[in-house]
């Protein structure tokens, strides 16, 4: 069985367990080290991807559901080579400590500022909650995202 | 000749090919010619050349045996270099916690990178630029005085020489003079600046090569299927279980160490999840419901006075007060669980890990297969933020046994209720304080007994060697964690004692601030009870009693009432009867009682139905000495007080009497968005300063802030962390009793 997806522009023909999650595929075949193994139980976001321009948890997607999807990872973002708006703004932040969340934190960004451009201080936070960092960015998360509504 | 040792290094060296990874401050990377395969460099603790190396170009690296995994200290070893050595920061490169290059500066802990490691760097870059300066006088023939140093190069009348010409490609193999001339900082220009950190546009766009995304070719993966109890034996194993694996190599056992081996991660992932074990039934952990009784009843091995001032015991009278607190067990709760890739070469162990102490685990791994310290390499790559020793280090061991086992690398990914399951924790805190007062009302004698695990910082046993019976420490070492156990106020009689007990549920470790976090919390709470019953204000009560000379103390005391317009009054609050009770607190540290001081007001809201406490400000003072790097420092102290708002609030590992049952994110809860803090620092520079640590000190503080607070707020002590709604209700209702008891009386 073979399942063709689309991921940031490219076409990826995937064969092998249809089980696997979409994590698996991004990280081993198709070699991009955005998206990060955090939980495999759609707890902590790290993982963070959108699929046809919804945020959802990787490592929980089976390629099985995604035939004829298209994939977007942090990588998938950048424009002619350089970071787009809502990265941008969390290197101008220095939003990131270690940074294992922070790839997952701009996918999760990137889809509530798709949605909502200009969200209140309550739709950031809950835009932003089903990712959790452990470094204690959190504030600075919040500045970045703050700033990306804005530019 | 190259004695054996010599060349084993040699051979390490050549081994891991061009497989390190150095950091540029500048955009454009450059070839690190220093780190070629093969090259052998000076490792030795107080050689100028094991710290740094100048190229014929002028261009720096810093080997650095202190490691950043997210503090931005990566950043400031640059910042230190470059100022000290006159030359832009773009030409300076890090190459962090690589036993074949980088200097053993010890263990990345005790918020010392900077205050221990970055000082030796800057004393090694000192005494490079001193002896370049000789030289270039020499090679001008004018003397010293009269040379002017701009950007690496010396200059004097019309004519030039820089640090590449003088260097000629030699290495700098020099003892560090410890009294070398240092820097004005009146001149600095680099030190003290706001200087992005150079990997976060990767980490951001996914460029950035985490430690989990490190591979090598034929490369396997392993994964470890652990017992379900602790101290359950491997009574056997199903091998058809995983006959439907497309891509199995091997399934190993050695003990009680089962693991499986495949060809891709996904594959290992289900292997490790489908195999059918049968394990003995195991059960050695303490009644989870009875742990502060099982705590108080472990055998005391030694007494550590850590202050005895004046005699406690000289001070009779009624007037005394008593409360024993309590602070839960955690975990550190990486966000991405450990990994690690080892290969064996011509006999040779070479390692990538994540370790915050390398040349430890060298020494670790070596002991463990019974090899020479030479013949070992590890090699530090960033991986998720640890906060201590986590995982790191027993992964590691177990992608060496696996990669030994095969032949091959292998690469280990720990899942996440291996981490959660089976990194060593903070053990249990228990805390015992009373204070006896004088006739006027004032603290006579402050007594503290506290109840906590033997050991101090040193190796953690490795997991895997302990499941295979291979040779590994036993002793237990949970950190420094007597530290703060004294206390900065100036009491006539104080007594603190640390009883170390014999043992300690489940392996112990260091998590950030580790003993000072909870002692403190101990003793600002209990200092807070006192200011309370004497009705006067906390922050006021603090400052009269720190020592009058402290003024660095007195400073961020002061200034902290000043940052968060702190309003003078004793607490708590009247009750205005409403469902949402608000309150501040504050709590003030002199880390270890020597260097940075930290003072914090947390403001919370605490909802009386529900018990649910909401921390929705936390002011920070903050006296760290000279600052490097002010977006650093600052973003040390909002991780601070975020993660530990997170500890104090939520945190507590659970267990039952085989295993730890706390094993993802459902079970052991953290802080999210929606309860963050805004958090308001005032950063104290002392440029003259010497530099002390920031990535530790602001925890400390934070519990007893909270707890303050919480006080404050509802008039309910709150001695046992976290502070979690059903306790806070149950806390309520009892103060409601008293209080209808008292009015009924």
């Amino acid at each position: 069985m073979t399942i063709r997806i689309e991921v940031n522009g490219k076409t990826h023909d995937l064969t092998g367990d249809p089980t696997m999650p979409l994590l698996y595929a991004l990280r081993g075949e198709i070699g991009l080290k955005g998206a990060k193994f955090g939980c495999g139980l759609g707890q902590c976001g790290a993982c963070t991807v959108l699929v046809d321009g919804k945020a959802v948890f990787s490592c929980l997607m089976p390629v099985s559901a995604l035939e004829g999807r298209k994939v977007t990872t942090t990588e998938g973002l950048m424009q002619d080579g350089k970071p787009n708006k809502v990265q941008q703004a969390f290197i101008d932040e220095q939003a990131a400590q270690c940074g294992y969340c922070i790839a997952g934190m701009v996918m999760r960004a990137q889809y509530l500022l798709d949605r909502n451009p200009h969200p209140s201080e309550a739709e950031i936070r809950a835009g932003m909650q089903a990712n959790l960092c452990r470094c204690g960015t959190h504030a600075a998360i919040l500045r970045a995202v703050r700033r990306a509504a804005q530019a | 000749m190259a004695n054996i040792s010599t060349m084993s290094r040699r051979a390490v060296l050549k081994n891991a090919g061009g497989m390190v990874v150095a950091f540029a401050l500048g955009s454009a990377a450059r070839p690190a010619r220093a780190i070629e395969a093969g090259t052998l460099k000076s490792v030795a603790e107080g050689i100028v050349s094991s710290y740094l190396s100048i190229d014929t170009a002028g261009k720096v690296t810093v080997y650095s045996g202190k490691i950043d995994y997210g503090t931005g200290v990566r950043t400031g070893m640059a910042q230190i270099v470059a100022e000290e050595l006159s030359v832009p920061l773009t030409d300076v490169m890090v190459i962090e916690g690589d036993t074949s290059l980088t200097p053993d500066q010890g263990p990345t802990y005790g918020s010392n990178s900077i205050e221990v490691g970055g000082m030796e760097i800057r004393r090694a870059a000192a005494t490079a630029r001193e002896a370049l300066t000789d030289l270039a006088a020499e090679r001008l023939n004018v003397p010293r005085g009269t040379l002017t140093l701009t950007d690496g190069v010396f200059s004097a009348d019309s004519r030039t020489t820089g640090y590449g010409d003088l260097m000629e490609g030699k290495t700098l193999s020099l003892d560090v003079d410890e009294n070398a001339t240092l820097k004005n900082p009146g001149d600095y220009s680099i030190v003290g600046q706001k200087i992005p950190r150079p990997e976060i546009p990767g980490k951001v766009t996914g460029g950035f090569t985490y430690m989990q995304d490190f591979r090598r070719e034929d490369m396997l993966h392993g994964a470890v299927v652990r017992p379900p109890a602790l101290g359950a034996a491997l009574e056997s194993v199903d091998e058809e279980s995983l006959a439907h694996i497309p891509d199995l190599v091997r399934i190993v056992h050695k003990g009680d160490f089962l693991a499986v081996v495949t060809r891709s991660e996904w594959s290992c992932v289900r292997a490790a999840r489908e195999l059918v074990a049968r394990w003995s039934a195991s059960e050695t952990l303490p009644d989870q419901s009875k742990l502060w009784e099982h705590v108080r009843a472990t055998p005391i091995v030694q007494d550590d006075v850590t202050s005895d001032i004046g005699n406690v015991d000289s001070v009779k009278g009624e007037d005394e007060i008593n409360a024993t607190y309590q602070y839960a067990m955690q975990t550190h709760g990486s966000i991405g669980p450990s990994c690690a890739v080892t290969e064996f070469i011509d006999g040779q162990l070479i390692n990538w890990s994540s370790s915050q102490a390398t040349h430890r685990l060298r020494g670790q791994l070596a002991e463990m297969f019974g090899m020479d310290e030479a013949d070992v390499r590890c090699i530090y790559l960033e991986g998720a933020g640890c906060y201590g020793r986590n995982g790191h280090e027993d992964a590691a061991a177990d992608s060496a046994l696996l990669a030994r086992e095969m032949d091959a690398p292998v690469r280990v990914q720990w899942m996440r209720h291996d981490e959660h399951g089976w990194d060593p924790k903070g053990p249990p805190t228990l805390i015992d304080l009373s204070a006896r007062m004088d006739g006027s009302g004032e603290v006579a004698a402050w007594r503290s007994e506290f109840f906590i695990p033997q050991g101090a910082g040193g190796a953690v046993e490795l997991l895997p060697a302990g499941l295979a019976g291979m040779p590994t420490t036993t002793e237990l070492n949970p950190g420094g964690i007597t530290n703060d156990s004294a206390i900065p106020y100036q009491f006539p009689h104080i007594r603190t004692t640390c009883h170390r007990l014999e043992s300690t549920p489940l392996r112990p470790s260091w998590i950030r601030a580790p003993g000072r976090m909870q002692n403190t919390f101990a003793n600002e709470s209990f200092l807070d009870e006192i200011a309370a019953r004497r009705g006067i204000d906390p922050l006021q009560f603090r400052l009269d009693r720190i020592d009058p000379q402290d003024e660095r103390g007195r400073a961020v005391l002061e200034r902290l009432r000043d940052l968060a317009e702190w309003v003078s009054r004793p607490s708590p609050r009247d009750d205005t009867g409403e469902a949402l009770l608000k309150g501040r607190g504050m709590a003030y540290v002199k880390y270890e009682l020597r260097r940075t001081y930290v003072a914090g007001v947390a403001d919370v809201e605490l909802d009386r139905n529900s018990g649910e406490i909401r921390v929705t400000g936390f002011h920070v003072t903050h006296d760290c000495g000279q600052i490097i790097n002010p977006v650093g420092v600052q973003s040390q102290i909002e991780g601070n007080v975020i993660q530990t708002t997170s500890r104090t609030l939520m945190e507590e590992l659970t267990f039952d009497r085989s295993m730890v049952t706390s094993l993802d994110w459902a079970t052991y809860p953290i802080l999210r968005f929606d309860a963050v803090p805004e958090v308001v620092i005032d950063l104290i520079d002392r440029p003259d300063e010497p530099p002390w640590g920031a990535g530790e000190p602001a925890c400390a503080i934070v519990s007893a802030a909270i707890a303050n607070a919480v006080f404050d707020a509802a008039g309910i002590r709150l001695r046992s962390v976290p502070f979690k709604p059903a306790t806070v209700r149950t806390a309520l209702k009892e103060a409601a009793t008293r209080a209808s008891a008292s009015s009924s009386a």
